[in-house]
């Protein structure tokens, strides 16, 4: 029964009782000419689902693109929450799993396949080193609500409750009920919009960031932060404010101090609007991304089964090539998705 | 290209290239080198090209997991053509994204100013 024909299933299906009545591999589907013409085809199949792929995700790279080009400050804010070292080290996994699925397809095109099955189960031991490292990552992020849209509430946990929740909290009678974590974001923007008020609308961001810095040293102790509290103290006043706001920020305009001071001094760089945003590309790309490693995991546990079945030699090795070529963009993705989100200076 | 190796040898696939290992793991290690090395310069100040530095990595980076790691180097081209074709429209579909929303970024800045963003309307208090 030559069924039409799933490329990918050699032997059985094509049972050679009702054949065309020549001899051709068991693997070869009867509407190739050839395993030349059959891996090809699949390879280019491949490669025009992997175009997808790569179309797929290119809306998730355009909303960060369009929203860090018109919010820089907010990337600059938000990716000291993410760790360089549990993303670094996700790299260096991925890579590693690209590389032993490279060597997988090698071993499966020399017919080596104890070494096939090997590479396979690394590879998808990587998929769950990788994985794990993503859970631990989007935990500490849940618990110190660094999440998307109305669930971005970090005034509400960890290091940054002393800072920002106090100041807030002391503004709304939410404090204590079970609402208290919404009363923050809502008091904060309560508050712009006096700053906005009295700065006249166009400084106000650096008149905010400047206050926001004032308050956090004021509530911390240390002398350190104390200095910092003076002299951010100095551009709420128009005048300074309008002058730094000409000039690029990070440029360190006389009469202002420059974000990287007041982070040397020990504080977080004020927080600017709209981080939640952020976090809402974080998770999405980062997701959409961990659903690929999920869904190659999967294929790749079941390449590994019709590996120990020892379907694959260096007569039929596709399915194991397209797979890994699969599995490579996951990486590409990844290679891309690090620097973006994690080095952002 | 890849045909030419058929019938050598009992374990030579028909089709495909074997890669040699000595090429994967150079690959391998110069993918890890290049990762340590965008981490380190992004712990340095570039300003405007800090972007451009790691994303310049990133991009020597999926070329050779593309070329080596995904065979492109000795595959038909035309697999490495519609590759860079979807890469194409990613740039112009960003692109033109980024010029647009540029066009009317100042009109949208210069009303924010005046709406401030409440995250939870039931929760402002009262102006």
């Amino acid at each position: 029964m030559a069924t039409p024909v799933d490329v990918s299933q050699p032997s059985e299906t094509s049972a050679p009782a009702e054949d065309h009545g020549h001899d051709h591999p068991a693997h070869l589907a009867h509407h190739f000419e050839s395993p030349q013409q059959q891996f090809y085809s699949g390879k280019l199949g491949m490669w025009l689902f992997l175009v997808q792929e790569v179309l797929f995700f290119s809306g998730l790279f355009c909303a960060y693109a369009v929203y860090r080009a018109n919010h820089p400050e907010v990337f600059q804010y938000a990716h000291q929450f993410l760790s360089v070292q549990w993303g670094g080290l996700n790299t260096a996994v991925l890579i590693f799993s690209s590389f032993t699925m490279a060597l997988g397809v090698r071993a499966a095109q020399k017919s080596q396949q104890g070494l096939l099955v090997g590479c396979l189960a690394i590879t998808i031991a990587c998929g769950f080193v990788f994985m794990g490292v993503k859970y631990v990552e989007y935990k500490e992020k849940w618990q110190h609500g660094l999440l998307w849209g109305t669930l971005y509430n970090p005034e509400e946990h960890g290091e940054h409750g002393g800072e920002h929740g106090a100041v807030a909290h002391d503004d709304t009678d939410h404090g204590a009920d079970s609402h208290g974590e919404d009363a923050g974001s809502a008091a904060a923007g309560h508050d712009e919009t006096t700053a906005h008020d009295e700065e006249g609308g166009e400084a106000a961001a650096n008149a905010d960031s400047a206050e926001d810095t004032a308050t956090e040293g004021a509530g911390e102790a240390p002398a350190a932060a104390e200095g910092t509290a003076t002299d951010a103290a100095v551009p709420i006043t128009p005048a300074t404010a309008k002058g730094s706001e000409l000039a690029p920020p990070g440029s360190a305009p006389s009469g202002t101090v420059p974000a990287e001071v007041r982070v040397e001094a020990g504080e977080h760089p004020p927080e600017p609007k709209n981080v939640h945003i952020f976090f809402g590309i974080y998770f999405a790309m980062t997701g959409l991304h961990g659903l690929h490693v999920v869904v190659g995991i999967g294929v790749l546990g079941w390449i590994l089964k019709r590996a120990m079945a020892g379907e694959f030699s260096s007569d039929y090795f596709t399915p194991v090539d397209l797979v890994g070529l699969y599995w490579h963009l996951v990486d590409l993705v990844w290679i891309y998705l690090f620097p973006l989100l994690y080095l952002i200076n | 290209m890849a045909d030419t190796h058929a019938g050598h040898h009992d374990d030579h696939p028909q089709v495909g290239h074997v890669v040699p290992v000595w090429i994967l793991t150079a690959v391998w290690i110069t993918l890890m080198v290049l990762t340590l090395l965008t981490v380190v310069l992004a712990q340095l100040n570039f300003g405007p090209f800090d972007l451009l530095i790691a994303m310049g990595i990133a991009t020597v980076k999926a070329t050779l997991v593309c070329l080596f790691f995904m065979h492109l180097y000795w595959d038909k081209p035309i697999n490495s053509a519609f590759f860079l074709a979807s890469f194409a429209f990613v740039f112009l579909f960003v692109s033109m994204a980024i010029a647009d929303t540029g066009q009317y970024k100042d009109a949208v800045e210069a009303r924010q100013v005046d709406v401030p963003v409440v995250l939870h309307p039931d929760e402002a208090p009262a102006p």
